[in-house]
């Protein structure tokens, strides 16, 4: 049986959207939706071409590994119906040999996926048959809902087109070129000459080998992905209590010895309390690096519990990591020097926890010239980025984000600023270097956007500015050109 | 601990005992402190920076700018930046960091006189900065200079650069008028700074000597 989700967006289904990758020419569709597909667009176009053929198209930047990651999160959400699940590159495969009779025969368990998948939100194709190429084949072309028995298989899948035999566009190509349009086409074809044309054939692109695949006469077993292990460790108690955080050593101690024996470490851990009447809260937290020293998520949820309504007391409560990862045990250095990046991971913890995870940041580099483009603070859980290089002409201290407008006063429109007025006090130039001219970048500004001349001044007092003027006087981009102060040198 | 010739200027500030000093400048705008502060990093400290900010310093003054603090000191720079509501939360992360020996300086900025930022909170952070050898640096803006255990108290704006060689109309190099007003183990004074740029570290330049008080204002008959 295979399953194919289509990625839901928040758009109306009679609005033109697609999905857009980076390909080595620019843009590419990554997917579409129907209406989009109506006016045109398929995947592998050139996001230039699809919007000539489709002026309304909306497009947004396709994320392939949250959707790998989503499909195998589903897969493993899909082994309620059978035990043998695999997310493929666009579907579900499942095995439900034997399964099918728990949920009173094939058609029914159809019905049943796809009312669940369907209240998630999803629109499935599904297709149940006896081999895995011939249930792939028939959800992605057949009727969408299509039970196919092993008597009926070989008339079934002979009227699909070759395109169906999982083999890439260009073989499939090549076979209609040859006059072979569909499965049954194919099929009555002597083996021989075909076999020697696609003799260097990838095994995954040999229609002959896809083929037999599909009919059963070559096994294809189902690889089937572990689940990823749990970690949760629960304090039962016979008395409701009050407070919980005297229970907290014994939870992480229990925690970590669970996560030592399987050689993982946890990445987010979530302490979750149930109360005596029924309701049920929790704290989060998240860590750096993967750890398992009890000591360490005993402190991460230091005064965070007393947040937590106790109503009339916690009769459960349980520490799980949410997330984990493996960790191998390390062994501390002879000289007995600590280890930094530990350091430096626990202090990111700590403060993670009181401020959020997004408070405390890194500069990561950008290639861009812009100055505020250049510098994206990503938060500091994250693997640390490339920091900034050392810029070729002076860049301020600080930086203003947004810049502050500034009146200014000038000789001449194209030249440097005499003075300026800036939160209500003026400031007389006396040196200025530039102008240092940076230009919008036309492939991610909007049209229109003004360029920048940047000049390093120094008022009367010795303080230095970065001001900028946006735009020239008739550079036909708007008015008079408005001037800017971002940043302030040392 | 180190012992600092107490009438000797500062010129040598690199070498000298890591603590808290704090660092206030006349307008919220000004970058000289934040310069003044950078030209003591030397190419030595291993390690992020770690700088922590309230909402309102950031606003008025801006957030430090890697790619600037690169070009100054002539290296990429390991920035951890944490950005907070409250001057408490200031002070508590500044107390958290200076734990952490992983880093190599700990910059901090307050705006204004927030009653968290007492003799208390202050005596907390330097002997935290003794006791892990990390020097720790306080921003003031828009403060009075009230009570403080801060072991230097330094004034620091900006003065009018030299001219440079190649052109007379650009700012030159940054000079700095530097006021040590209060200091343990040292002779306060006040100072003309530079930073040199070949040997990354901070210069002080010829001493000014304190300007005597104003003579009363006579009405000429």
């Amino acid at each position: 049986m295979a399953l194919k989700t289509r990625r839901g967006a928040a758009v109306p289904a009679d609005a033109p959207f697609a999905l857009m990758v980076e390909g080595p020419h620019g843009p590419v569709v990554h997917a579409a939706n129907p209406a989009a597909e109506a006016a045109g667009v398929h995947p592998g176009l050139r996001m230039v071409d699809a919007r000539a053929v489709c002026s309304d198209l909306r497009a947004e930047e396709a994320d392939p590994r949250g959707d790998r990651a989503a499909l195998l999160d589903l897969a493993l959400w899909s082994r309620r119906w059978c035990p043998w699940t695999t997310p493929e590159r666009t579907g579900i495969a499942m095995d439900v040999t034997g399964s099918t009779h728990l949920w009173d025969g094939e058609p029914a368990l159809l019905r049943e996926i796809e009312a669940r998948l369907g209240r998630m939100g999803l629109s499935v194709h599904l297709a149940i048959a006896p081999t895995r190429g011939a249930a792939w084949a028939l959800a992605r072309f057949g009727s969408g809902r299509e039970v196919c028995g092993a008597s009926d298989l070989a008339a079934r899948v002979a009227l699909l087109p070759v395109r169906a035999l999982r083999i890439r566009e260009e073989t499939a190509l090549l076979l209609r070129r040859l006059g072979l349009r569909t499965v049954g086409d194919l099929a009555v074809v002597p083996r021989l000459p075909l076999a020697r044309r696609f003799a260097r054939a990838e095994p995954k692109d040999n229609p002959l080998l896809r083929l037999d695949q599909m009919m059963g006469r070559v096994p294809e077993p189902l690889p089937c992905p572990d689940e990823p292990p749990r970690f949760l460790a629960r304090a039962a108690l016979s008395e409701p209590v009050l407070d919980p955080t005297p229970l907290l050593p014994s939870l992480a101690g229990e925690l970590c010895s669970m996560l030592a024996a399987k050689g993982f470490g946890a990445r987010r851990l979530a302490l979750t309390v149930f109360r005596s009447d029924g309701a049920v809260s929790g704290v989060e937290a998240a860590t750096a690096r993967a750890t398992r020293d009890p000591r360490h998520l005993v402190r991460l949820f230091e005064g965070r519990l007393e947040t937590l309504d106790p109503g009339f007391g916690f009769d459960l409560v349980t520490l799980g990591a949410t997330l984990a990862e493996p960790l191998s045990a390390r062994q501390p250095s002879l000289d007995g020097q600590r280890d930094e990046g530990e350091d430096l991971a626990r202090l990111v913890d700590r403060l993670g926890v009181r401020f959020g995870p997004r408070a405390l940041s890194r500069p990561a580099f950008r290639e861009s010239h812009v100055p505020e483009r250049r510098e994206a603070w990503v938060p500091a859980l994250d693997p640390s980025p490339p920091a900034p290089p050392v810029p070729q002409a002076p860049r301020p201290l600080r930086l203003f984000d947004p810049p502050e407008e500034v009146r200014v006063l000038y000789a001449v429109p194209e030249g440097p600023p005499a003075q300026f007025i800036w939160r209500r006090v003026t400031h007389r130039v006396t040196r200025f270097a530039g102008p240092e001219r940076i230009a919008p970048e036309w492939w991610r500004d909007r049209p229109g956007t003004r360029l920048r001349d940047y000049y390093r001044v120094e008022d009367h007092e010795g303080r230095r500015f970065w001001l900028f003027r946006e735009g020239l006087l008739g550079d036909g981009r708007g008015a008079e050109p408005r001037w800017y102060v971002q940043g302030a040198f040392g | 601990m180190k012992c600092v010739n107490p009438l000797a200027a500062p010129d040598s500030m690199a070498d000298r005992f890591p603590t808290l000093c704090e660092v206030f400048s006349p307008t919220a705008t000004d970058g000289a402190a934040t310069g003044f502060v950078l030209a003591q990093i030397t190419p030595k400290a291993r390690g992020p920076i770690f700088w922590v900010q309230d909402r309102l310093s950031r606003h008025e003054g801006g957030r430090p700018h890697a790619t600037g603090l690169a070009f100054l000191l002539g290296r990429p720079v390991d920035l951890l930046y944490l950005e907070v509501r409250r001057a408490a939360d200031v002070l508590w992360a500044m107390e958290e960091a200076l734990g952490c020996p992983a880093l190599a300086h700990v910059i901090g900025e307050v705006w204004g006189d927030p009653p968290a930022l007492d003799f208390t909170a202050t005596k907390r952070l330097a002997l935290r900065s003794e006791r892990s050898g990390m020097q720790a640096w306080l921003f003031r803006r828009a403060a009075r200079t009230d009570l403080s255990a801060a072991r230097e108290r330094w004034h620091v704006s900006a003065l009018p650069s030299p001219p440079m060689p190649d052109d007379l109309r650009a700012p030159g190099a940054p000079i700095w008028q530097a006021e040590l007003f209060r200091a343990r183990g040292r002779m306060p004074g006040r100072w003309v700074a530079r930073h040199d740029t070949a040997n990354g570290r901070l210069v002080m330049g010829h001493h000014i000597p304190a300007p005597d008080p104003a003579p009363p204002l006579r009405a000429l008959g």
